[in-house]
């Protein structure tokens, strides 16, 4: 288990370079961003240098990369064109988007899972058909049109909520957001668990504990769920890095100030060093996810061991 | 939405029990009367907000609130007004006293001074401090030596500014430029208190200006919360409790929230909402116009379009493009067909003058066909027009623009759009020279002045004049009209010099912008100044 485990991190080291060094290049190839800096108007010559050498943007990219790379790692992400620190908007921006994300992963555990079980072993009747095209429709519709038309309902028509969330962005002001960005994650989590509950509920091991004479929840929840939910957890634990990452377009709608905020600005402005910095993190979050995934197959299925 | 109080009850009664949601929805818990707190939408300001570094409208909305300077703009006129100058004199267009008055502060008690105006305005212009708008401080005497072109500074301050005692200094420019008061209401002017210079990072975090707004709190990116300065000395005192500022990423969102009634003003009505606007807002919608011209720009480093044939086809093109059609139907009449190089919030007196372009820019298919074929055809067979996709729905208006040159030369490829993907891309390729064919070019004035209009995009090298047009006709006519003692006769000077681009047409006036704005029934007074900023001091809470 220890040596698999240190296996991975090591395997992590060049996956995070590869990354790391293409998103480099690729906001570089974007141009040069100081021209944008002054409006509908040249920036003054003299100034301009001054920035540029300021940023570092007058040296070639492979010396720029390594820079960067070595004030990484002593915790120095650089300073974004308005002066503030990444890591300062990064202590800002990436509580209130794992507050969202957690927001996400409850609603897909929860909803998502439970309605797997129901629809599962209860499969062909009513509730799985109504369930089955419920799932369908909401995979069909993209997030910006379900984000877009419950802040209309919700937000402007009824009143429930507010269209936009405040710049604290409290728990409960995230959890239509949430909804909006779980709706397709969580549709995928209940026909994952309800075809793996469907599969496993005709298993030798899930008879021989009916035949054992378990109560029907025991067998449902200790024996049949726990094995179904390898593919649901594989699932979800790379949502976390994709919930993280892919806010952008929820966050926009509500106007929340995580991750996806700091990125589109960043990437409107051309400033390498704050797009650079949370796709770093985020890269980290993916692999430190699928890390803990492929750990938990061993917690889920006795089965699998790690050597 | 006033109809519908139980329903919404009903509803967090069904939501509560889901979980706790936030429920209230409309009304803001702002107070009302002269101490109510007005709540309006924001960007995140681009640059840190120093004066002299602060360029777009977004950083401009707080300065305004928080500073006051020698000249301040009327609000509705756009006219320059003393303001914490006493008097601004001079008797050769050259050098300048001014005197303060005594009565002002800052709103952590130090008195404004002249030694706060000159220290302010050595740091704006200095290279060192990287300010974006140190070219303000160009005409001053001495900008050469602490904002040389290239190489380092060989000066800490500006030779041209001298202290004379506590509220008087003077001022000697590098060249005549009878005007020049008139530019110092641009907030790269205003004074700034001590503490700027000795503990810059605490003044970044929290700007203490002389305006009539203080700032209470100040979370970078997301808001900040503005209070009416109770000490404040000027006449133009907040008719409010405060200003929420609160960072929009997408506009829509923000009117959204206006509709919903959690947010007071929005100062940018996305161009998607322009068609309900009348309906969801009514009276509540203003639509006037403010300093900024569109403009199609010319590359006159390509031999192609430096040629007397070139003039005809540049004039056919202005004429084969129907913006009467355009700016009705694309911006719903947020934009007026430009018939000069100014805009109407100068002012006749000011120099602007409806339809100084004359038959040049009309719309006239048969004169149009008939000129750009005289030239000899657009240069290259096709005309492309850059424009940079990722902000300002430009993709919209270039195609319709393309699509009216198309029409008048019956070919479907006379003219294309070149979208490039990012603002700061866009503007490096045209500052650069990079570009073959015509692209999008905007222009914010800087101060209500005809001369701004003018020198910075048009007069041979000037640091906008990304075409590299020259034309010595024009330039002695600048030349002449800055030195005109009269204001009256260098304002006709300068409509000359606009008489040169008729002829010339080296870029190609589109229309004039104008800025929009909404808000809720809360509020009233509420307007917008010639640089499309709310009047945020005058806004009366009910």
């Amino acid at each position: 288990m220890g040596r698999y485990v240190i296996r991975r991190l090591l395997q992590m080291i060049p996956v995070f370079l590869g990354t790391t060094l293409l998103i480099f290049l690729m906001v570089n190839v974007m141009g040069d961003p100081v021209a944008g800096l002054c409006g509908d108007r040249r920036c003054d010559p003299a100034t301009a240098a001054r920035l540029r050498t300021e940023f570092g943007l007058d040296k070639p990219v492979w010396q720029q990369y390594l820079t960067y790379m070595g004030n990484i790692f002593t915790g120095d992400f650089g300073t974004a064109f308005n002066g503030q620190k990444v890591t300062e908007l990064m202590a800002t921006a990436f509580p209130i988007t794992i507050r969202l994300t957690i927001v996400a992963i409850v609603f897909e555990i929860v909803i998502g899972i439970s309605l797997g079980v129901v629809t599962g072993l209860r499969r062909g009747r009513p509730v799985d058909t109504v369930v089955l095209i419920l799932t369908l429709v909401v995979i069909a519709v993209p997030t910006f049109v379900t984000g877009l038309l419950l802040q209309l309902l919700l937000g402007v028509e009824w009143g429930v909520i507010k269209p936009s969330v405040s710049s604290e962005a409290p728990v409960d002001e995230l959890i239509v957001p949430g909804l909006v960005l779980a709706s397709v994650s969580l549709a995928y989590v209940t026909r994952l668990t309800r075809t793996s509950i469907a599969e496993n509920a005709r298993a030798d091991y899930v008879r021989t504990a009916v035949a054992k004479g378990l109560p029907r929840r025991r067998v449902v929840v200790r024996h049949l769920l726990r094995n179904s939910l390898i593919p649901v957890v594989t699932f979800i634990g790379t949502d976390v890095g994709a919930l993280m990452g892919g806010a952008i377009v929820t966050e926009r709608i509500f106007n929340i100030h995580g991750v996806g905020y700091q990125l589109y600005q960043g990437i409107l402005r051309q400033n390498s060093q704050t797009v650079v910095g949370f796709v770093t993190v985020l890269v980290l979050v993916f692999l430190a996810a699928n890390l803990i995934v492929d750990l938990l197959y061993a917690v889920l299925d006795p089965r699998i061991r790690y050597a | 939405m006033r109809g519908a109080t139980q329903a919404r009850w009903a509803a967090c009664a069904v939501a509560a029990a889901l979980a706790a949601t936030a429920c209230g929805g409309g009304g803001d818990n702002g107070g009302s009367g002269a101490d109510g707190i007005v709540s309006s939408s924001w960007g995140d300001p681009q640059n840190p907000l120093e004066p002299a570094n602060t360029n777009e409208v977004q950083g401009g909305k707080v300065l305004d609130m928080l500073f006051r300077g020698l000249v301040r703009y009327d609000p509705e006129t756009g006219e320059a007004e003393n303001e914490i100058a006493e008097k601004i004199e001079s008797e050769d267009s050259q050098n300048f006293t001014v005197t303060i008055k005594d009565n002002w502060t800052f709103s952590n008690g130090e008195k404004v001074t002249a030694q706060s105006f000159v220290d302010a305005w050595n740091y704006g212009a200095a290279l060192k401090n990287n300010q974006k708008n140190a070219y303000f401080f160009q005409y001053i005497d001495g900008y050469d030596k602490v904002h040389p072109e290239s190489g380092k500074a060989t000066a800490d301050t500006l030779s041209g500014l001298k202290v004379v005692n506590g509220t008087t200094f003077t001022v000697r420019l590098s060249q005549k430029f009878s005007l020049w008061p008139d530019t110092l209401g641009y907030s790269a002017f205003v004074p700034l208190p001590k503490v700027f210079h000795t503990d810059h990072e605490a003044w970044l975090s929290k700007p203490v200006g002389n305006g009539p707004y203080t700032i209470d709190q100040y979370a970078k990116g997301s808001s900040m919360n503005l209070r009416r300065w109770d000490g404040y000395p000027g006449a133009d005192k907040a008719q409010n409790g405060g200003i929420d500022l609160k960072v929009y990423t997408d506009n829509n969102t923000a009117y959204t929230d206006l509709t919903a009634g959690n947010l007071d003003l929005v100062d940018d009505v996305p161009a998607s909402q322009l068609k309900n606007v009348e309906a969801d807002l009514g009276d509540r919608y203003i639509n006037t116009p403010a300093g900024i011209i569109q403009t199609l720009a010319f590359p006159f480093y390509e031999k192609a379009w430096n040629t007397p044939d070139a003039v005809k086809v540049r004039r056919g093109l202005s004429m084969a493009i129907n913006r009467e059609q355009i700016t009705g139907q694309i911006f719903r009449k947020t934009r007026t067909p430009a018939s000069d190089w100014t805009s109407p919030v100068l002012g006749e007196e000011g120099g602007f003058k409806k339809g100084l372009c004359g038959p040049a820019c009309e719309y006239d298919k048969a004169e149009a066909k008939k000129l750009i074929e005289e030239g000899g055809g657009i240069p290259g067979g096709r005309l492309t027009i850059s424009y940079n996709a990722d902000t300002g729905s430009h993709k919209e208006w270039v195609d319709a623009v393309c699509n009216s040159i198309n029409n008048v030369m019956g070919d479907n490829k006379a003219c294309v759009g070149g979208p490039v993907g990012t603002f700061a891309d866009f503007r490096s390729q045209v500052s650069t020279q990079k570009l073959t064919g015509a692209w999008r070019a905007g222009w914010q004035m800087d101060y209500p002045l005809i001369q701004n209009f003018l020198q910075p995009l048009y007069y041979t090298n000037a640091p906008s004049n990304d075409g590299k047009w020259s034309n010595q006709k024009f330039d002695d006519l600048i030349d002449k009209a800055n030195a005109e003692s009269d204001k009256a006769k260098a304002v006709t000077t300068f409509q000359d010099a606009e008489k040169v681009l008729v002829e010339q047409m080296p870029v190609i006036p589109l229309w004039y912008q104008n800025g929009s704005a909404g808000y809720s029934d809360r509020v009233e007074d509420v307007s917008l100044n010639p640089f499309s900023v709310p009047v945020y001091d005058r806004i009366k809470v009910k």
